[in-house]
C-alpha cells in the first residue's frame, strides 16, 4: 500500500470497474433518496470522490461495496444539509407498478417503496443493501461500519415494520415531510453518522 | 393460532433457506424496484461524467 501512483492501466481497471458499478449506484441510490434525480446528483458526485479517492481502492476488493460507502457517507451528509427529504418519486414507482407474469396480486411496489421511504434511514439502508442489493449481512455491516448483528437487528426491525405497514395498508402519508418525523430522522442520522447506531448494542 | 408458526419450520420445498424471512410478497418487489433501475439505460450524463474523468487529473 505503500505506493500512491497508479500505473495508467491500474488507472483504466478502475475506471472501467467504476463504469460497471454506476447502475448499482443509481438503483441504491434511488432507494435511499427516492427521487430519481436526486439520487443521480448524488452518484454523479460519488463518482468525482471515488475517483479522487482512486489511491485508496484495494484492486482485487469489490468496487460496489467500496463505491456504496462512499455514496452512504455522502448522501447522509446531503441529508444533514437538508438537501434531501426522503421524497417520493410518483413517477417512478408507477413505471414499475407493472406486476410480473404470472403473479396472482400485484405488489403495490408504489406503496412498498413509500413504506420504505418512511423507515429510519439506517434501516432502509440495511434493507436496501441486504433484501434488494443481495450483499450479505457481513458485507453490508462493513458498509454501514457497524456490527453484523447491527445490520441484522436492523432489516430485521425495517422487515418488520415493512410487514406491518403493508398488511394492514397503515403506511405513513409522506411521514419524511412532516418536520417532526424528519427532525427525528436527522437526530437518528447523527448517530448513524457517529458510526452507532441506535441498534448498535444488540 | 400456534399452528402458524410451527408450519413454516416443516415444510418441504416451498421455502427453505433464509431463516429469518418468510419473504413476505414486498421482499421480491424491494429487489425489483433496486432491479428496474440497475436495468435503465444509463443516462448521458453519466457518460459524459465518465469520460470527463481521464482528463481531471
Amino acid at each position: 500500500m505503500g505506493g500512491n501512483q497508479r500505473t495508467a492501466s491500474e488507472k483504466a481497471d478502475f475506471k472501467r470497474e467504476l463504469t460497471e458499478v454506476v447502475p448499482h449506484l443509481r438503483a441504491f441510490a434511488r432507494g435511499l433518496c427516492g427521487r430519481a434525480d436526486m439520487a443521480d446528483d448524488l452518484v454523479q458526485e460519488t463518482l468525482l470522490k471515488a475517483w479522487a479517492a482512486q489511491e485508496r481502492f484495494q484492486p482485487g476488493t469489490s468496487m460496489r461495496a467500496w463505491t456504496f460507502v462512499i455514496l452512504r457517507n455522502a448522501y447522509l451528509t446531503d441529508m444533514r444539509r437538508n438537501r434531501f427529504r426522503g421524497e417520493y418519486d410518483e413517477t417512478v414507482a408507477e413505471r414499475i407498478l407493472t406486476a410480473p407474469a404470472g403473479q396472482e396480486e400485484p405488489i403495490h411496489l408504489s406503496d412498498m417503496h413509500r413504506a420504505l421511504l418512511t423507515l429510519p434511514p439506517e434501516r432502509r439502508e440495511a434493507l436496501l443493501l441486504v433484501g434488494a442489493g443481495g450483499f450479505s449481512y457481513e458485507e453490508a455491516a462493513t458498509i454501514c461500519d457497524c456490527a453484523v448483528g447491527t445490520i441484522k437487528s436492523r432489516v430485521g426491525r425495517a422487515r418488520a415494520a415493512l410487514n406491518a405497514m403493508l398488511s394492514d395498508g397503515s403506511i405513513p402519508k409522506r411521514s419524511i415531510d412532516d418536520d417532526a418525523a424528519h427532525r427525528a430522522i436527522l437526530e437518528e442520522l447523527d448517530d448513524v453518522a457517529a458510526g452507532n447506531g441506535i441498534a448498535a448494542r444488540s | 393460532m400456534n399452528s402458524d408458526k410451527s408450519q413454516t419450520t416443516g415444510q418441504q420445498g416451498a421455502k427453505v433457506a433464509k431463516p429469518a424471512d418468510s419473504d413476505p410478497q414486498w421482499a421480491n418487489g424491494l429487489r425489483r424496484l433496486y432491479d428496474s433501475v440497475v436495468d435503465e439505460p444509463l443516462p448521458d450524463s453519466f457518460k459524459d461524467l465518465l469520460e470527463k474523468l481521464d482528463t481531471k487529473d
